[in-house]
């Protein structure tokens, strides 16, 4: 099974944070992909830039309506993902317990819905 | 035929089908196809000689046969062919292997809404239908049946695993499924005159769950526990109401009516759970009633000791329940001054305030240290509140029996 780790947090705790403390969590984010690659759950991950550089889109009666920003406002924003590949919720969940994510925002598991 | 072999049965059927497919609303199909065939095969044919092993070859086959039927119209074809094949290939011993306690973990998953997973375990592990279900939790069946389908297929497309969770976290899980039993056997005892058969039978159904889990995991504590006091309570089922239907509290009830030897199981299997060495909240409210039948039968107060266990639940598990029936207990044990002062305070939390027994033991504490008008309207609150008419009564005459 495949599951969508989605990482939710306030950008601004990251931003607030001195250089030395960024560079303590980019380092526990290095260990978390490692420890994914190690363990053969690892399919993909990757940061997003800051919600600011969001647009939105969509076609209502065939007009493409562009909007600067994010579709919803919210406290925390979706920052990131890790697609993992293991056996049953329970791993994924234990995953998602593990990643730094979870520990200054929260990580959303949603399971992949396979179209092959 | 097909009745006898339901109870045992049914809900170890459904597990080996679940357990193989992850798929539990499809193995009840299967399962009540099966049951259907019976019932036109077995008055015909006469009955198998291993009927269980009948009813699983053919919900096995049924099964099998809508896994593949999906495998051809869906997109998540690999995954129905996986399923079939495994079903396929497991072997039907004469002896069917009992995973309820599997299913059981699953649907009591934390990734399961709280709320539903009671009613998702008396489905999947007895068969109730949604209807009997939703009127026990006073629910429209119509949403009831929706939250029931929507757990199951929470459990099928996230893959919540059906197995029994390593030591390390059994207790944690194990909890959820005896919080979900606890909370069946509650709602079957909101009616306790027996009138509403759905309500009543849910007791029976709940004991019947518990002892499962009790006999399942032996060296579980807290599963004894729970035994225990579902076996307390249910003991003093027939001494509830007077012959004419009236509420009787427990210090006037004639333990002659009781069933002794229900009680006598509960405290053997209440000294079991204690020689584990592991206290538990079941365990502690199971010890109150034991306190509670010692005391009724022998006359001997022992209200200090009730207050302590009370004390080690408060502890435990803080809840505002627990603290109303721990400032009762020091109300008999130190005084009405010293219950009232235990008492929680309803300002901050609106479910208190619409909890009866909050303001029925208000009234009662209220009219003993001669608050009276304070007590009547105690008391009025409470009698609003109250859904039993039995009980409703009982405190009428209370409230009508203060001076003034």
């Amino acid at each position: 099974m495949q599951y969508l780790l989605l990482l939710h947090a306030e950008e601004a705790g990251f931003m607030n944070m001195t250089p030395e403390q960024q560079q303590q969590g980019m380092a526990a984010y290095m260990a978390y992909s490692k420890a994914l690659v190690e363990a053969g759950a690892m399919v993909g991950s990757n940061r997003l830039r800051p919600v600011a550089t969001a647009t939105t889109v969509r076609v209502v009666d065939g007009k493409t309506q562009v909007l600067d920003g994010p579709y919803a406002d919210s406290k925390e924003q979706l920052g990131g993902y890790f697609l993992i590949e293991v056996p049953d919720l329970d791993a994924a969940l234990g995953w998602a317990a593990r990643c730094p994510g979870a520990s200054h925002g929260i990580v959303e598991v949603r399971p992949i819905w396979s179209m092959s | 035929m097909a009745d006898a072999v339901a109870r045992e049965s049914y809900g170890k059927l459904v597990a080996f089908l679940a357990v193989r497919t992850r798929d539990v609303g499809a193995a009840e199909d299967a399962l009540s196809e099966a049951f259907a065939a019976a019932l036109t095969d077995w008055p015909a044919k006469g009955c198998p000689e291993n009927p269980e092993g009948w009813l699983l070859t053919v919900a096995r086959r049924k099964s099998i046969d809508v896994l593949r039927g999906k495998r051809r119209h869906e997109a998540a074809s690999e995954e129905y062919e996986a399923a079939a094949a495994i079903l396929a290939a497991a072997p039907v011993e004469a002896e069917i292997p009992d995973e309820r306690l599997a299913m059981m973990f699953a649907c009591a998953h934390p990734a399961i809404d709280a709320g539903i997973r009671a009613p998702l375990i008396l489905q999947a592990v007895l068969g109730l239908d949604a209807a009997r279900i939703a009127s026990a939790f006073l629910m429209s069946p119509a949403a009831m049946g929706k939250r029931l389908v929507r757990a199951k297929v929470k459990i099928r497309e996230t893959a919540i695993p059906f197995r029994v969770p390593e030591r390390t976290e059994l207790g944690a899980r194990l909890d959820a499924i005896l919080d979900a039993i606890y909370a069946a056997f509650s709602e079957g005892w909101t009616d306790p005159g027996g009138v509403d058969a759905a309500r009543r039978d849910l007791t029976l159904e709940a004991i019947f769950l518990a002892r499962l889990v009790a006999g399942l995991l032996p060296n579980e504590a807290e599963a004894l526990g729970l035994l225990a006091l579902l076996l307390h309570a249910d003991a003093r089922r027939g001494a509830r109401r007077s012959a004419d239907g009236e509420f009787v509290p427990l210090a006037e009830q004639d333990t002659a009516l009781w069933d002794g030897q229900q009680i006598g199981e509960a405290e053997g299997l209440l000294r079991r759970a204690c020689g584990l060495g592991s206290i538990g909240r079941f365990q502690l409210e199971a010890a109150v009633q034991s306190a509670h039948v010692e005391r009724c039968r022998t006359g001997r107060e022992n209200w200090v000791d009730v207050v302590e266990l009370y004390d080690g639940l408060f502890a435990l598990a803080g809840s505002p329940v627990v603290a109303i029936n721990r400032a009762l207990a020091i109300a008999e044990a130190f005084g009405a001054e010293a219950g009232l002062d235990a008492m929680p305070e309803a300002g901050g939390d609106v479910r208190l305030g619409e909890y009866q027994p909050y303001w029925a033991t208000r009234a009662e504490l209220l009219s003993r240290i001669g608050a009276h008008a304070e007590a009547r309207k105690a008391y009025e609150i409470a009698i609003g509140l109250e859904r039993d008419a039995a009980v409703r009564r009982f405190l009428e005459k209370r409230r009508s029996a203060l001076p003034g």
